[in-house]
Protein backbone atom coordinates (compact mmCIF):
# COMPACT_ATOMS: atom_id res chain seq x y z
CA UNK A 1 0.00 0.00 0.00
CA UNK A 2 1.48 3.16 -1.27
CA UNK A 3 0.61 6.59 -0.26
CA UNK A 4 1.84 9.99 -0.11
CA UNK A 5 0.16 10.44 3.17
CA UNK A 6 1.18 9.17 6.88
CA UNK A 7 -2.23 9.78 8.23
CA UNK A 8 -5.53 9.86 6.15
CA UNK A 9 -9.01 10.14 7.16
CA UNK A 10 -11.77 7.90 4.76
CA UNK A 11 -15.17 9.11 5.36
CA UNK A 12 -14.65 9.66 8.67
CA UNK A 13 -17.54 11.33 11.23
CA UNK A 14 -17.04 11.76 14.58
CA UNK A 15 -19.89 11.94 17.44
CA UNK A 16 -20.41 12.72 21.13
CA UNK A 17 -23.21 10.60 21.73
CA UNK A 18 -26.13 11.90 19.53
CA UNK A 19 -24.26 14.66 18.35
CA UNK A 20 -22.42 14.51 15.38
CA UNK A 21 -19.69 16.65 15.21
CA UNK A 22 -17.34 16.12 12.16
CA UNK A 23 -19.10 15.22 9.32
CA UNK A 24 -17.74 12.87 6.21
CA UNK A 25 -14.10 14.25 6.66
CA UNK A 26 -11.72 12.81 4.19
CA UNK A 27 -8.13 14.70 4.24
CA UNK A 28 -4.83 13.52 3.96
CA UNK A 29 -1.57 14.38 5.62
CA UNK A 30 1.73 14.85 4.03
CA UNK A 31 5.11 13.15 5.12
CA UNK A 32 7.30 15.66 7.11
CA UNK A 33 5.39 18.41 6.71
CA UNK A 34 3.10 21.34 8.60
CA UNK A 35 -0.87 20.76 7.86
CA UNK A 36 -2.94 23.42 9.71
CA UNK A 37 -6.28 22.78 11.05
CA UNK A 38 -8.29 26.12 10.73
CA UNK A 39 -11.57 26.89 11.14
CA UNK A 40 -14.20 28.56 13.75
CA UNK A 41 -14.45 27.60 17.72
CA UNK A 42 -16.36 24.69 17.99
CA UNK A 43 -16.38 23.13 14.71
CA UNK A 44 -14.29 19.94 15.07
CA UNK A 45 -10.97 20.62 14.73
CA UNK A 46 -9.83 19.46 18.70
CA UNK A 47 -12.25 16.11 17.96
CA UNK A 48 -10.75 15.23 14.25
CA UNK A 49 -6.89 15.83 15.96
CA UNK A 50 -7.43 13.28 18.91
CA UNK A 51 -8.80 10.44 17.06
CA UNK A 52 -5.30 10.50 15.32
CA UNK A 53 -3.62 9.17 18.54
CA UNK A 54 -6.77 7.58 19.66
CA UNK A 55 -6.91 9.95 22.49
CA UNK A 56 -11.10 10.30 22.47
CA UNK A 57 -11.23 6.55 23.90
CA UNK A 58 -11.37 8.45 27.22
CA UNK A 59 -14.75 9.73 26.18
CA UNK A 60 -17.60 7.31 27.25
CA UNK A 61 -19.89 8.65 24.40
CA UNK A 62 -17.44 9.24 21.74
CA UNK A 63 -17.71 7.02 18.58
CA UNK A 64 -16.78 6.82 15.37
CA UNK A 65 -17.46 5.73 11.64
CA UNK A 66 -15.32 5.31 8.48
CA UNK A 67 -10.99 5.25 8.77
CA UNK A 68 -8.29 6.04 9.95
CA UNK A 69 -5.27 5.00 8.32
CA UNK A 70 -1.93 5.37 9.76
CA UNK A 71 0.64 4.10 6.74
CA UNK A 72 -2.05 2.53 4.95
CA UNK A 73 -3.02 0.45 8.40
CA UNK A 74 -6.58 1.47 9.93
CA UNK A 75 -5.82 2.42 13.34
CA UNK A 76 -9.41 1.67 14.93
CA UNK A 77 -10.29 -1.32 13.05
CA UNK A 78 -7.07 -3.58 12.59
CA UNK A 79 -5.91 -5.37 15.87
CA UNK A 80 -3.29 -2.91 17.37
CA UNK A 81 -2.58 -2.37 20.41
CA UNK A 82 -3.35 1.62 21.38
CA UNK A 83 -0.91 2.33 23.63
CA UNK A 84 2.01 0.95 21.36
CA UNK A 85 0.06 2.76 19.00
CA UNK A 86 0.49 5.91 20.25
CA UNK A 87 4.28 5.93 20.23
CA UNK A 88 4.32 6.57 16.85
CA UNK A 89 2.07 9.88 17.71
CA UNK A 90 2.51 12.51 19.76
CA UNK A 91 0.66 15.07 20.90
CA UNK A 92 1.37 18.98 22.57
CA UNK A 93 -1.34 20.41 24.24
CA UNK A 94 -3.27 23.45 24.37
CA UNK A 95 -2.04 24.25 27.27
CA UNK A 96 1.46 23.01 28.76
CA UNK A 97 0.92 19.72 31.00
CA UNK A 98 4.95 19.22 31.89
CA UNK A 99 4.39 16.42 34.83
CA UNK A 100 5.64 17.51 38.41
CA UNK A 101 8.82 15.66 38.59
CA UNK A 102 12.74 17.41 36.98
CA UNK A 103 12.99 18.50 33.79
CA UNK A 104 14.75 15.07 32.76
CA UNK A 105 12.60 12.92 33.96
CA UNK A 106 9.49 14.36 31.88
CA UNK A 107 11.65 13.22 28.75
CA UNK A 108 12.76 10.15 29.40
CA UNK A 109 9.71 9.03 31.64
CA UNK A 110 8.01 7.74 28.11
CA UNK A 111 10.74 6.44 26.71
CA UNK A 112 11.46 4.63 30.28
CA UNK A 113 7.92 3.02 30.26
CA UNK A 114 8.10 2.06 26.40
CA UNK A 115 11.63 0.09 26.79
CA UNK A 116 14.29 2.30 25.34
CA UNK A 117 17.65 0.91 25.36
CA UNK A 118 19.48 4.10 24.74
CA UNK A 119 21.19 6.08 26.73
CA UNK A 120 19.01 8.54 28.61
CA UNK A 121 21.47 11.41 29.15
CA UNK A 122 21.85 11.62 25.44
CA UNK A 123 18.27 11.22 24.80
CA UNK A 124 18.13 14.36 27.24
CA UNK A 125 20.47 16.44 25.76
CA UNK A 126 19.45 15.73 22.05
CA UNK A 127 15.43 16.18 22.69
CA UNK A 128 16.34 19.27 24.11
CA UNK A 129 18.48 20.70 22.10
CA UNK A 130 15.69 19.87 19.01
CA UNK A 131 13.18 21.33 21.46
CA UNK A 132 15.09 24.37 21.46
CA UNK A 133 15.25 24.62 25.20
CA UNK A 134 18.35 23.00 25.91
CA UNK A 135 20.77 26.01 26.54
CA UNK A 136 18.71 27.46 28.78
CA UNK A 137 18.29 24.34 31.05
CA UNK A 138 21.33 22.31 30.73
CA UNK A 139 22.54 23.53 33.98
CA UNK A 140 18.83 22.53 35.76
CA UNK A 141 17.83 19.43 34.51
CA UNK A 142 17.13 18.49 38.06
CA UNK A 143 14.58 21.09 39.06
CA UNK A 144 11.00 20.94 38.38
CA UNK A 145 9.40 21.02 35.42
CA UNK A 146 6.80 23.03 36.81
CA UNK A 147 9.30 26.05 37.84
CA UNK A 148 9.94 26.85 33.73
CA UNK A 149 8.03 29.71 32.42
CA UNK A 150 4.50 28.38 30.29
CA UNK A 151 6.45 28.83 26.80
CA UNK A 152 9.66 27.10 28.14
CA UNK A 153 7.40 24.48 29.80
CA UNK A 154 5.27 24.04 26.05
CA UNK A 155 8.90 23.42 24.38
CA UNK A 156 9.37 21.00 27.36
CA UNK A 157 6.17 19.06 25.97
CA UNK A 158 7.50 19.25 22.95
CA UNK A 159 11.27 17.67 23.81
CA UNK A 160 9.02 14.87 26.13
CA UNK A 161 6.82 14.61 22.58
CA UNK A 162 10.66 14.18 20.75
CA UNK A 163 12.04 11.74 23.03
CA UNK A 164 9.52 9.03 21.83
CA UNK A 165 11.15 9.56 18.15
CA UNK A 166 7.69 9.67 16.92
CA UNK A 167 6.44 9.83 13.30
CA UNK A 168 3.45 12.40 13.60
CA UNK A 169 3.74 15.25 16.40
CA UNK A 170 -0.43 16.78 16.88
CA UNK A 171 -0.48 19.95 18.28
CA UNK A 172 -3.75 21.66 19.33
CA UNK A 173 -3.84 25.19 19.89
CA UNK A 174 -0.01 24.95 20.93
CA UNK A 175 0.48 28.76 21.84
CA UNK A 176 -3.17 30.08 22.91
CA UNK A 177 -1.82 30.19 26.31
CA UNK A 178 1.70 32.04 25.46
CA UNK A 179 2.65 35.25 24.56
CA UNK A 180 3.95 36.45 21.14
CA UNK A 181 7.97 35.96 22.29
CA UNK A 182 6.78 32.69 23.10
CA UNK A 183 5.14 31.94 20.41
CA UNK A 184 7.47 33.06 18.38
CA UNK A 185 9.67 30.99 19.07
CA UNK A 186 7.47 28.17 19.13
CA UNK A 187 6.58 28.42 15.78
CA UNK A 188 10.47 28.69 14.76
CA UNK A 189 10.65 25.35 16.18
CA UNK A 190 7.65 23.90 14.67
CA UNK A 191 9.09 25.06 10.92
CA UNK A 192 12.76 23.30 11.89
CA UNK A 193 10.91 20.02 13.40
CA UNK A 194 8.92 19.68 9.90
CA UNK A 195 12.11 17.92 8.29
CA UNK A 196 12.08 15.35 10.82
CA UNK A 197 8.26 15.18 11.21
CA UNK A 198 4.83 15.03 10.04
CA UNK A 199 3.41 17.93 12.20
CA UNK A 200 -0.68 18.83 12.21
CA UNK A 201 -1.30 21.58 14.16
CA UNK A 202 -4.67 23.40 14.98
CA UNK A 203 -4.63 27.13 15.44
CA UNK A 204 -7.48 29.76 15.05
CA UNK A 205 -4.49 32.51 14.44
CA UNK A 206 -4.53 32.45 10.43
CA UNK A 207 -1.31 34.12 9.95
CA UNK A 208 0.16 31.77 12.13
CA UNK A 209 -1.06 29.23 9.46
CA UNK A 210 -0.40 31.02 6.56
CA UNK A 211 3.37 31.58 8.22
CA UNK A 212 4.44 27.60 9.31
CA UNK A 213 2.21 25.49 7.10
CA UNK A 214 2.51 23.49 3.70
CA UNK A 215 -1.07 22.91 3.52
CA UNK A 216 -4.13 23.99 5.29
CA UNK A 217 -7.42 22.45 5.86
CA UNK A 218 -10.37 24.51 6.14
CA UNK A 219 -13.52 23.39 8.75
CA UNK A 220 -16.73 24.44 9.53
CA UNK A 221 -19.70 22.73 11.55
CA UNK A 222 -18.37 19.63 11.37
CA UNK A 223 -17.38 19.89 7.40
CA UNK A 224 -14.07 19.92 5.75
CA UNK A 225 -14.52 23.06 3.16
CA UNK A 226 -11.70 22.84 1.83
CA UNK A 227 -7.71 21.32 1.69
CA UNK A 228 -4.77 22.59 0.03
CA UNK A 229 -1.21 23.85 -0.40
CA UNK A 230 -1.55 27.06 2.27
CA UNK A 231 -0.87 29.85 -0.32
CA UNK A 232 -3.03 28.81 -2.78
CA UNK A 233 -5.93 28.57 0.08
CA UNK A 234 -5.41 31.58 1.53
CA UNK A 235 -4.69 33.85 -2.04
CA UNK A 236 -7.39 32.20 -3.99
CA UNK A 237 -10.08 30.31 -1.90
CA UNK A 238 -12.46 28.18 -3.91
CA UNK A 239 -15.16 28.11 -1.45
CA UNK A 240 -16.53 31.48 -0.57
CA UNK A 241 -16.99 30.63 3.47
CA UNK A 242 -13.04 29.74 2.99
CA UNK A 243 -13.19 33.49 1.82
CA UNK A 244 -15.05 35.08 4.19
CA UNK A 245 -13.35 33.18 7.17
CA UNK A 246 -9.86 34.09 6.29
CA UNK A 247 -11.24 37.57 5.27
CA UNK A 248 -12.09 37.81 8.86
CA UNK A 249 -15.75 38.46 8.08
CA UNK A 250 -16.54 35.39 10.98
CA UNK A 251 -14.74 33.11 13.18
CA UNK B 1 -32.15 60.58 46.94
CA UNK B 2 -33.23 63.65 45.54
CA UNK B 3 -36.81 63.60 46.81
CA UNK B 4 -36.53 62.70 50.82
CA UNK B 5 -39.90 61.95 51.44
CA UNK B 6 -40.32 58.85 49.90
CA UNK B 7 -36.96 57.33 52.18
CA UNK B 8 -37.42 56.32 55.69
CA UNK B 9 -35.18 58.93 57.78
CA UNK B 10 -32.86 57.26 59.89
CA UNK B 11 -33.27 53.43 59.43
CA UNK B 12 -32.73 52.91 63.44
CA UNK B 13 -33.78 50.04 63.71
CA UNK B 14 -31.23 48.08 60.74
CA UNK B 15 -28.80 49.93 62.35
CA UNK B 16 -29.80 48.31 65.86
CA UNK B 17 -30.02 44.75 64.15
CA UNK B 18 -26.61 44.76 62.54
CA UNK B 19 -24.85 45.86 65.91
CA UNK B 20 -26.68 42.49 67.77
CA UNK B 21 -26.32 40.14 65.33
CA UNK B 22 -22.25 41.23 65.25
CA UNK B 23 -22.55 40.70 69.14
CA UNK B 24 -24.18 37.13 68.60
CA UNK B 25 -21.53 36.04 66.10
CA UNK B 26 -18.41 37.66 68.09
CA UNK B 27 -20.14 35.65 71.12
CA UNK B 28 -19.83 32.41 69.15
CA UNK B 29 -16.48 32.87 68.08
CA UNK B 30 -15.68 33.80 71.71
CA UNK B 31 -17.08 30.56 73.09
CA UNK B 32 -14.75 28.06 71.00
CA UNK B 33 -11.49 30.42 72.33
CA UNK B 34 -12.65 30.43 75.37
CA UNK B 35 -12.96 26.92 75.63
CA UNK B 36 -9.68 26.18 73.44
CA UNK B 37 -8.42 28.51 76.32
CA UNK B 38 -10.38 26.80 79.13
CA UNK B 39 -8.93 23.19 78.31
CA UNK B 40 -5.30 23.77 77.56
CA UNK B 41 -5.32 25.60 81.41
CA UNK B 42 -6.62 23.10 83.16
CA UNK B 43 -4.70 20.13 81.17
CA UNK B 44 -1.71 22.03 82.16
CA UNK B 45 -2.55 23.10 85.73
CA UNK B 46 -3.45 19.21 86.51
CA UNK B 47 -0.25 18.38 85.00
CA UNK B 48 1.70 20.85 87.10
CA UNK B 49 0.44 19.18 90.73
CA UNK B 50 0.83 15.84 88.85
CA UNK B 51 4.54 16.54 88.01
CA UNK B 52 5.31 18.03 91.42
CA UNK B 53 5.15 14.59 92.78
CA UNK B 54 6.85 12.95 89.82
CA UNK B 55 9.45 13.81 88.00
CA UNK B 56 8.96 14.80 84.39
CA UNK B 57 12.22 12.08 84.10
CA UNK B 58 10.36 9.42 85.49
CA UNK B 59 6.85 9.91 83.80
CA UNK B 60 8.73 9.94 80.19
CA UNK B 61 11.60 7.68 80.74
CA UNK B 62 10.28 4.56 83.21
CA UNK B 63 9.07 1.46 82.00
CA UNK B 64 6.53 0.48 84.88
CA UNK B 65 3.29 2.11 84.68
CA UNK B 66 1.27 0.77 87.86
CA UNK B 67 -0.81 4.15 89.23
CA UNK B 68 -3.41 2.52 91.04
CA UNK B 69 -1.92 0.01 93.73
CA UNK B 70 0.72 -0.05 96.10
CA UNK B 71 3.75 0.44 94.89
CA UNK B 72 2.59 2.66 92.60
CA UNK B 73 4.75 3.54 89.30
CA UNK B 74 4.11 6.38 86.73
CA UNK B 75 6.79 5.57 83.73
CA UNK B 76 4.51 6.20 80.71
CA UNK B 77 6.50 4.22 78.43
CA UNK B 78 3.90 1.14 78.54
CA UNK B 79 1.07 3.57 77.76
CA UNK B 80 2.76 5.08 74.62
CA UNK B 81 4.39 1.89 73.51
CA UNK B 82 0.44 0.72 73.39
CA UNK B 83 -0.91 3.27 71.54
CA UNK B 84 1.93 3.50 69.01
CA UNK B 85 1.41 0.22 68.36
CA UNK B 86 -2.50 0.32 67.89
CA UNK B 87 -1.70 3.62 65.64
CA UNK B 88 0.86 2.01 63.23
CA UNK B 89 -1.57 -1.63 63.24
CA UNK B 90 -4.22 0.66 62.15
CA UNK B 91 -2.35 2.44 59.07
CA UNK B 92 -0.86 -0.70 58.03
CA UNK B 93 -4.36 -2.18 57.78
CA UNK B 94 -5.83 1.73 56.64
CA UNK B 95 -3.05 2.80 54.21
CA UNK B 96 -2.87 0.07 51.35
CA UNK B 97 -6.80 -0.45 51.68
CA UNK B 98 -7.95 3.39 51.49
CA UNK B 99 -4.76 3.86 48.78
CA UNK B 100 -6.41 1.00 46.84
CA UNK B 101 -10.09 2.41 47.28
CA UNK B 102 -9.22 5.81 46.18
CA UNK B 103 -7.36 4.82 43.06
CA UNK B 104 -10.17 2.42 42.43
CA UNK B 105 -12.41 5.47 43.01
CA UNK B 106 -11.55 7.84 41.09
CA UNK B 107 -9.56 5.62 38.42
CA UNK B 108 -11.64 2.73 37.80
CA UNK B 109 -14.70 3.24 38.72
CA UNK B 110 -17.72 4.01 36.58
CA UNK B 111 -19.70 7.04 37.83
CA UNK B 112 -22.73 4.93 38.51
CA UNK B 113 -20.02 2.40 40.83
CA UNK B 114 -18.60 5.61 42.83
CA UNK B 115 -21.88 7.05 43.24
CA UNK B 116 -22.70 4.00 45.41
CA UNK B 117 -19.42 3.14 47.15
CA UNK B 118 -18.72 7.05 47.84
CA UNK B 119 -21.75 7.44 50.16
CA UNK B 120 -20.68 3.71 51.63
CA UNK B 121 -17.41 5.17 52.68
CA UNK B 122 -19.24 7.96 54.12
CA UNK B 123 -21.57 5.47 56.38
CA UNK B 124 -18.61 3.59 57.60
CA UNK B 125 -17.62 6.89 58.65
CA UNK B 126 -20.71 7.87 60.92
CA UNK B 127 -20.76 4.30 62.83
CA UNK B 128 -20.56 5.22 66.93
CA UNK B 129 -16.81 3.43 67.75
CA UNK B 130 -18.46 2.16 70.71
CA UNK B 131 -20.35 -0.14 67.73
CA UNK B 132 -16.81 -0.98 66.32
CA UNK B 133 -15.75 -2.05 69.95
CA UNK B 134 -17.91 -4.28 70.60
CA UNK B 135 -17.38 -5.93 66.51
CA UNK B 136 -13.53 -5.85 67.31
CA UNK B 137 -14.70 -8.34 70.69
CA UNK B 138 -17.33 -10.19 68.87
CA UNK B 139 -16.30 -10.87 65.41
CA UNK B 140 -12.67 -9.90 64.63
CA UNK B 141 -11.01 -11.49 68.66
CA UNK B 142 -12.93 -14.53 67.52
CA UNK B 143 -11.67 -14.91 64.25
CA UNK B 144 -7.80 -14.50 65.47
CA UNK B 145 -8.02 -16.83 68.33
CA UNK B 146 -9.89 -19.48 65.83
CA UNK B 147 -6.42 -18.93 63.68
CA UNK B 148 -3.79 -19.16 67.03
CA UNK B 149 -5.16 -20.27 70.68
CA UNK B 150 -2.22 -17.74 71.84
CA UNK B 151 -3.94 -14.97 70.89
CA UNK B 152 -5.44 -13.47 74.24
CA UNK B 153 -9.20 -12.13 75.14
CA UNK B 154 -7.99 -8.37 74.29
CA UNK B 155 -5.14 -8.05 72.43
CA UNK B 156 -3.43 -5.25 70.42
CA UNK B 157 -4.12 -6.23 66.84
CA UNK B 158 -7.37 -6.83 67.08
CA UNK B 159 -7.75 -2.92 68.48
CA UNK B 160 -5.61 -2.06 65.52
CA UNK B 161 -7.35 -4.06 62.95
CA UNK B 162 -10.87 -2.40 63.97
CA UNK B 163 -9.17 1.49 64.28
CA UNK B 164 -7.56 1.07 60.70
CA UNK B 165 -11.40 0.19 59.56
CA UNK B 166 -12.48 3.44 61.27
CA UNK B 167 -9.44 5.70 59.56
CA UNK B 168 -10.53 3.69 56.51
CA UNK B 169 -13.10 6.44 55.15
CA UNK B 170 -10.52 9.61 56.07
CA UNK B 171 -7.66 8.15 54.06
CA UNK B 172 -9.88 6.90 51.07
CA UNK B 173 -12.18 9.84 51.15
CA UNK B 174 -8.68 12.30 51.41
CA UNK B 175 -6.76 10.81 48.93
CA UNK B 176 -9.93 10.01 45.90
CA UNK B 177 -10.48 13.89 46.43
CA UNK B 178 -7.07 14.75 45.98
CA UNK B 179 -6.34 12.32 42.86
CA UNK B 180 -10.08 13.39 41.30
CA UNK B 181 -8.60 17.25 41.64
CA UNK B 182 -5.30 16.01 39.29
CA UNK B 183 -5.92 17.83 36.21
CA UNK B 184 -6.87 15.75 33.39
CA UNK B 185 -4.54 17.37 30.78
CA UNK B 186 -1.74 15.75 32.87
CA UNK B 187 -2.97 12.12 33.07
CA UNK B 188 -3.66 12.60 29.09
CA UNK B 189 -0.14 14.03 28.20
CA UNK B 190 0.81 11.07 30.13
CA UNK B 191 -1.47 8.69 27.60
CA UNK B 192 -0.03 10.52 24.86
CA UNK B 193 3.40 9.14 25.43
CA UNK B 194 1.93 5.47 25.34
CA UNK B 195 1.77 4.74 28.55
CA UNK B 196 -0.57 2.49 30.03
CA UNK B 197 -3.57 2.69 32.60
CA UNK B 198 -1.69 1.50 35.42
CA UNK B 199 1.37 3.38 34.81
CA UNK B 200 -0.61 6.97 34.34
CA UNK B 201 -1.85 5.97 37.86
CA UNK B 202 1.05 4.92 40.41
CA UNK B 203 3.88 7.25 38.03
CA UNK B 204 1.47 10.40 36.92
CA UNK B 205 -1.58 10.90 39.06
CA UNK B 206 -0.43 9.96 42.55
CA UNK B 207 2.96 11.75 42.56
CA UNK B 208 0.83 14.36 41.66
CA UNK B 209 -1.60 13.81 44.75
CA UNK B 210 1.78 13.34 47.04
CA UNK B 211 0.64 16.49 49.18
CA UNK B 212 -2.99 15.37 49.74
CA UNK B 213 -1.75 11.86 50.44
CA UNK B 214 0.39 12.04 53.36
CA UNK B 215 -1.45 14.71 55.14
CA UNK B 216 -4.24 12.00 54.95
CA UNK B 217 -1.91 9.47 56.37
CA UNK B 218 -1.34 11.76 59.18
CA UNK B 219 -4.47 12.87 59.90
CA UNK B 220 -5.65 9.07 60.40
CA UNK B 221 -2.70 8.44 62.22
CA UNK B 222 -3.15 11.29 64.61
CA UNK B 223 -7.39 9.86 64.88
CA UNK B 224 -5.55 6.75 65.63
CA UNK B 225 -4.03 7.58 68.12
CA UNK B 226 -6.79 9.61 69.61
CA UNK B 227 -9.48 7.05 69.02
CA UNK B 228 -10.80 5.26 72.77
CA UNK B 229 -13.46 3.63 72.89
CA UNK B 230 -13.00 1.11 70.52
CA UNK B 231 -9.20 0.46 71.91
CA UNK B 232 -10.67 0.25 75.87
CA UNK B 233 -12.84 -2.20 74.28
CA UNK B 234 -10.51 -4.39 72.03
CA UNK B 235 -6.96 -4.07 73.98
CA UNK B 236 -7.81 -4.08 77.74
CA UNK B 237 -6.21 -2.75 80.34
CA UNK B 238 -3.09 -4.31 80.79
CA UNK B 239 -0.19 -1.70 80.57
CA UNK B 240 3.24 -3.46 79.26
CA UNK B 241 5.69 -3.09 76.38
CA UNK B 242 5.32 -5.85 74.25
CA UNK B 243 6.26 -6.92 70.75
CA UNK B 244 3.67 -9.17 70.12
CA UNK B 245 0.57 -7.82 69.26
CA UNK B 246 -1.54 -10.84 70.43
CA UNK B 247 -1.31 -9.74 73.80
CA UNK B 248 -3.18 -7.12 75.83
CA UNK B 249 -1.84 -3.52 76.15
CA UNK B 250 -3.31 -0.19 77.45
CA UNK B 251 -3.22 3.11 75.21
CA UNK B 252 -3.22 6.60 76.79
CA UNK B 253 -6.47 6.98 75.78
CA UNK B 254 -7.68 3.65 77.38
CA UNK B 255 -6.02 4.62 80.54
CA UNK B 256 -8.20 7.70 80.48
CA UNK B 257 -11.24 6.12 79.99
CA UNK B 258 -10.61 3.35 82.70
CA UNK B 259 -9.64 6.31 85.63
CA UNK B 260 -12.36 8.74 84.49
CA UNK B 261 -14.90 5.69 84.63
CA UNK B 262 -13.90 4.57 87.82
CA UNK B 263 -14.31 6.24 91.32
CA UNK B 264 -10.80 8.27 91.64
CA UNK B 265 -11.32 10.73 93.82
CA UNK B 266 -10.06 14.94 92.49
CA UNK B 267 -7.02 15.52 93.44
CA UNK B 268 -5.41 12.28 93.90
CA UNK B 269 -2.48 11.84 91.91
CA UNK B 270 -3.73 8.71 89.82
CA UNK B 271 -6.26 11.36 89.29
CA UNK B 272 -4.00 14.30 88.31
CA UNK B 273 -1.69 11.25 86.23
CA UNK B 274 -4.84 11.09 83.29
CA UNK B 275 -4.49 15.00 82.93
CA UNK B 276 -0.47 14.20 82.29
CA UNK B 277 -1.25 11.12 79.88
CA UNK B 278 -3.68 13.66 78.04
CA UNK B 279 -1.33 16.69 77.92
CA UNK B 280 0.73 14.22 76.78
CA UNK B 281 -1.36 13.03 73.44
CA UNK B 282 -2.53 16.29 73.04
CA UNK B 283 1.26 17.25 72.38
CA UNK B 284 1.65 13.59 70.06
CA UNK B 285 -1.82 14.77 68.08
CA UNK B 286 -0.37 18.75 67.51
CA UNK B 287 3.02 17.78 66.62
CA UNK B 288 1.45 15.62 64.27
CA UNK B 289 -0.86 18.11 62.69
CA UNK B 290 1.84 20.61 62.67
CA UNK B 291 3.82 17.96 60.46
CA UNK B 292 0.56 17.25 58.22
CA UNK B 293 0.48 21.68 57.22
CA UNK B 294 4.41 21.16 56.36
CA UNK B 295 4.27 18.44 54.68
CA UNK B 296 0.59 19.83 52.27
CA UNK B 297 2.73 23.00 52.34
CA UNK B 298 5.90 21.56 51.16
CA UNK B 299 4.42 19.01 48.77
CA UNK B 300 2.10 20.90 46.79
CA UNK B 301 2.23 21.12 43.37
CA UNK B 302 1.10 24.54 41.43
CA UNK B 303 -1.47 23.04 39.40
CA UNK B 304 -4.23 25.36 38.72
N1 LIG C 1 -16.11 15.64 25.58
C1 LIG C 1 -17.12 16.13 24.83
N2 LIG C 1 -18.39 15.69 25.03
C2 LIG C 1 -19.41 16.18 24.30
N3 LIG C 1 -19.28 17.10 23.34
C3 LIG C 1 -18.05 17.58 23.08
C4 LIG C 1 -16.91 17.12 23.82
N4 LIG C 1 -15.82 17.77 23.36
C5 LIG C 1 -16.26 18.60 22.38
N5 LIG C 1 -17.60 18.49 22.21
C6 LIG C 1 -18.41 19.22 21.23
O1 LIG C 1 -17.94 18.93 19.94
C7 LIG C 1 -17.93 20.07 19.13
C8 LIG C 1 -16.57 20.28 18.53
O2 LIG C 1 -15.66 20.56 19.57
P1 LIG C 1 -14.10 20.70 19.32
O3 LIG C 1 -13.64 19.55 18.51
O4 LIG C 1 -13.46 20.91 20.64
O5 LIG C 1 -14.04 22.04 18.45
P2 LIG C 1 -12.80 23.00 18.15
O6 LIG C 1 -11.56 22.34 18.63
O7 LIG C 1 -12.83 23.19 16.68
O8 LIG C 1 -13.08 24.28 18.85
C9 LIG C 1 -18.39 21.22 19.99
O9 LIG C 1 -19.75 21.48 19.70
C10 LIG C 1 -18.24 20.72 21.39
O10 LIG C 1 -19.24 21.25 22.20
MG1 LIG D 1 -10.20 22.95 20.16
Amino acid sequence: MSSEYVLETKDLSLSYGDNQVVNNVSVGFKEKAVTALIGPSGCGKSTLLRTFNRMNDFIDVFSHSGEVLFRGKDIYNSPLDVTDFRRNVGMVFQKPNPFSSSIKKNITWGPKINGYQGDFDELVETSLKKASLWNEVKDKLNSSGLDLSGGQQQRLCIARAIAMDPSVILMDEPCSALDPQSTAAIEKLITELQENYTIIIVTHNMQQAARISEDTAFMYEGDLVEVGETSQLFSSPEHKLTQDYIGGRFG
Amino acid sequence: MQNQALWSGSRKFQKLKESVVTRILLFCAGVSVLTTVGINLILFLESFWFFKEISVSEFLLSTNWAPLFEPRHFGVIPLVTGTLSVAFGALFVALPMGLGIAVFLSEYASPKLRAVVKPMLEILAGIPSVVYGYFALTTITPFLRSISESVEVFNAASAAIVVGIMVLPTIASICDDTMTAVPKSLREGAFALGAKKFEVVSQVVVPAALSGILASFILAFSRAIGETMAVTLAAGATPQVTLNPFEGIQTMTAYIAQVSMGDTPHGSIEYQSIFAVGLLLFLMTLVMNLMSQYIVKRFARRYE
